[in-house]
């Protein structure tokens, strides 16, 4: 593995398999197990920087590094020098003074990982930049997908929704790709980066199209702002046209699965019987995300020998 | 005044030839010159070229002393064998009285390395609603008569009309800046497959081209002098290609950090190639070196665009646009146009001092080299390499988008009138 996850691009699909591999191998050894942790990464120090709000990520990287025993600062940019005009390369030697072996960074400025990485020592993990990636993300769905189906190879794998804003969805194309998947991106012409089709993807504008041959299909959240932005005309006309409801869900495969990284607009993107249906994979999504993310750090920080 | 005989140089890459200056003019040219009563500058290998001048210069005074100065960036420009160079309007307070413009020129003066030439803004604090006081600049001791809210478009199709007319009254000529701001909303480099992949907002290259196509129509229409400010996609060539064909009085200038690097270069997200316009696709290079060549593109401008470390340390879409061009222009130029065999020496000097001087109505500057003719000169050295260094600029600012790239051709001197601003490559003040 490289020392920083910035890109899911890094992984090749070696390095991928292994961090899926070794979050089955940690998810098996923390089974039944009542105090859930292991002893691997005592005495380091991992570094939660999150610039933008996002409560589940934070507690899922937060969780992840204290089950594997490092030690764990939050560094909340809401209410601390960062507010006070402080520049991110001053954040980042202090947290260098502090020795931090890993800085998990979540950012609204796409690239802000990458800048980071070249003033710090420690592993830079990427949790969310701006528009560009979120490859933990995509680790996780890759993941919860191989659990559900038993495989990655071939699979086909429907992306739904904003694919312009989305770093879900850009992480997800590059990771699946890598991973043997095939991947088809659908939305409306409004919601497709200019380029799209220099991408590892198939592209429509059909959803009823292509649910029948959709092996999974993962609903991207619609971000209200959208709506006033002439992105499409209404939120009803969206619905309509792209959200997945209980009609579209039937058409799909007996064994199709379902997924979303959360959170969701229940009755836009997804309607609620769908969410809570057993084709959902919503629920496990979240429980991966901690394992997945162990295994990065375990991967990142102790795992191989430098 | 002391009196130079520069032996040997090549004007416009020609016959080697000595130059005899005196009291800030060409006195004689010719062969093997006596010296009598002049200092003698040895230029074998040399090239000769009118001074360099610049349409497009931001040297951030006043108000932002800390990224550059009249007087670093004059300096900035005389070791990149300029003479001239237009200041841009948008500092602050913004150039729109005839007394900011007085201001800037008067310093210029006085650091005395090259001179400077205010540019007034089109509006008033480029704020694109109603015109400035365009004749009292045009009156004012700075004579402005390139108009700009570069940094901004002038939007408003019916304002652009106006400030196209009105500056007709004095033989000025509008400087456009031409981006559609409704389609560069939150624009943060090129639109395409690499912005898509870095998740950075797009600035497509159609927002630049249906201002130029609008301009070119408005400027016909009332038969005025439009200029098009740093132009960077194909599309802008082949719109400024048809316009000139239909006789409009129209010209334009390409940066050299558009003649050489691509969007290729945001991969990195270092802000140090953060620009606006963004750097294009490869085949917008070799349209825009090609539009240079053949004249459809009238002139190089740097839009050398000083910032401090602060604001350009820092993640992509925080760090201001903007890079430096004064010191590595000439270089940048024989590197994508000389060395390919695109432009000879004439072509540069026509590129970088006739036509800029011609637009900006400069009488002194981009004149021939011949005898009685002002002695704004600048000696290139065309076989030098040099790798680029940022410490070692003499501007205030480090956001060199050349840093670590070698390239071709080293400034040995400048003279402004007659006097040496630049000698064997170092600043004379
Ligand atoms: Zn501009």
């Amino acid at each position: 593995m490289k020392r920083h996850l910035l890109d899911a691009t890094d992984l090749d699909r070696a390095d991928a398999t292994l961090v899926l591999d070794t979050a089955a191998q940690i998810e098996q050894a923390l089974a039944g197990r009542e105090v859930k942790k292991l002893p691997t990464l005592r005495g380091r120090t991992v570094v939660n920087l999150f610039y933008e709000d996002s409560t589940r990520t934070r507690i899922s990287f937060e969780l992840a590094a204290k089950r594997l025993s490092a030690d764990v600062i939050n560094f909340s940019a809401k209410g601390s020098s960062v507010s006070k005009g402080e520049s991110l390369k001053d954040t980042a030697l202090t947290l260098e003074a502090m020795g931090a072996d890993a800085v998990v960074i979540r950012h609204a400025a796409s690239g802000a990982p990458h800048r980071l990485a070249s003033w710090v020592k420690g592993s830079v993990v990427n949790a969310g930049d701006g528009t560009h990636e979120h490859p933990t993300q995509a680790l996780l769905d890759a993941y919860t997908v191989r659990q559900r189906l038993g495989r990655l190879e071939g699979v086909r794998v429907t992306i739904v929704g904003d694919v312009l804003h989305s770093r879900v969805a850009r992480s997800n194309v590059g990771l699946l790709h890598t991973l043997g998947a095939e991947v088809t991106l659908v939305a409306p012409p409004t919601l497709l980066p200019v380029g799209v089709g220099s991408w590892p993807a198939e592209v429509t504008y059909d959803l009823d199209a292509v649910l029948p041959k959709s092996d999974v299909v993962m609903m991207l959240r619609v971000q209200a702002e959208r709506m006033n932005a002439s992105f499409f005309p209404s939120a009803r006309e969206y619905s309509r046209r792209y959200g997945l409801d209980g009609r579209r869900m039937a058409a799909l495969p007996d064994d199709a699965i379902v997924m979303h990284p959360g959170p969701m607009n229940r009755g836009m993107e997804i309607a609620a019987d769908v969410a809570d249906s057993v084709r959902s994979t919503i629920v496990e999504q979240v429980a991966n995300g901690v394992s997945t993310r162990m295994a990065v750090l375990y991967l990142l920080l102790g795992g191989s020998p430098a | 005044m002391t009196n130079y005989l520069v032996k040997g140089a090549k004007p416009y890459g020609g016959e080697a030839a000595d130059i005899l200056i005196k009291d800030g003019r060409i006195a004689a040219i010719g062969d093997s010159l006596p010296v009598t009563g002049a200092e003698v500058i040895e230029a074998d290998g040399l090239i000769a070229l009118p001074g360099l001048v610049d349409l497009h210069t931001h040297l951030r005074e006043p108000g932002r002393e800390d990224a550059e100065t009249v007087e670093t960036g004059s300096r900035a420009a005389a070791l990149g064998g300029f003479t001239a160079v237009h200041a841009m309007a948008n500092t602050d307070p913004v150039a729109d009285t005839a007394g900011v413009v007085e201001q800037v020129w008067r310093l210029g003066q006085e650091a005395g390395l090259v001179d400077v030439v205010p540019v007034g803004a089109v509006t008033v604090g480029l704020a694109g609603e109603r015109l400035a006081e365009l004749g009292a600049m045009a009156d004012s001791a700075a004579r402005v008569r390139v108009f700009s809210d570069d940094g901004h478009c002038v939007a408003d199709p019916a304002l652009m009309r106006r400030a196209l007319e009105y500056v007709k009254a004095f033989d000025g000529v509008v400087a456009q800046h031409a981006e559609e701001p409704r389609l560069t909303v939150g624009a943060q480099m090129h639109e395409g497959d690499r912005s898509a992949r870095l998740g950075l907002t797009g600035w497509p290259a159609a927002a630049e081209e249906a201002i130029i196509a609008r301009d070119v129509l408005l400027a016909e229409h009332v038969g005025a002098r439009l200029h098009v400010c740093h132009v960077s996609t194909a599309g802008s060539v082949e719109i400024l290609r048809w316009a000139k064909s239909r006789g409009v009085r129209v010209t334009a200038e390409v940066t050299p950090h558009h003649l050489l690097l691509t969007d290729a270069c945001a991969e990195s997200y270092d802000p140090v190639f953060k620009v606006n316009p963004p750097l294009r696709t490869d085949a917008d290079v070799e349209a825009l070196r090609a539009g240079l060549a053949d004249g459809t593109i009238d002139a190089v401008g740097t839009d050398h665009a000083p910032h401090a470390v602060e604001d350009k340390e820092s993640e992509w879409a925080q760090a201001r646009p903007g890079m430096l061009g004064l010191e590595q222009a000439l270089s940048v130029v024989i590197e994508t146009m000389v060395e390919p065999g695109r432009l000879d020496w004439a072509g540069v000097a026509d590129r970088m001092s006739v036509r800029p001087a011609a637009i900006g109505r400069l009488g002194e500057h981009g004149r021939p080299i011949t005898a009685g003719e002002p002695a704004n000169l600048v000696l290139v050295d065309p076989t030098a390499r040099a790798t680029v260094d940022p410490a070692a600029l003499a501007s205030r600012s480090r956001n060199s988008p050349y840093a670590g790239r070698e390239l071709p051709g080293r400034v040995v001197a400048t003279f402004l009138r007659g006097v040496p601003t630049v000698l064997d490559g170092k600043a004379q003040k």
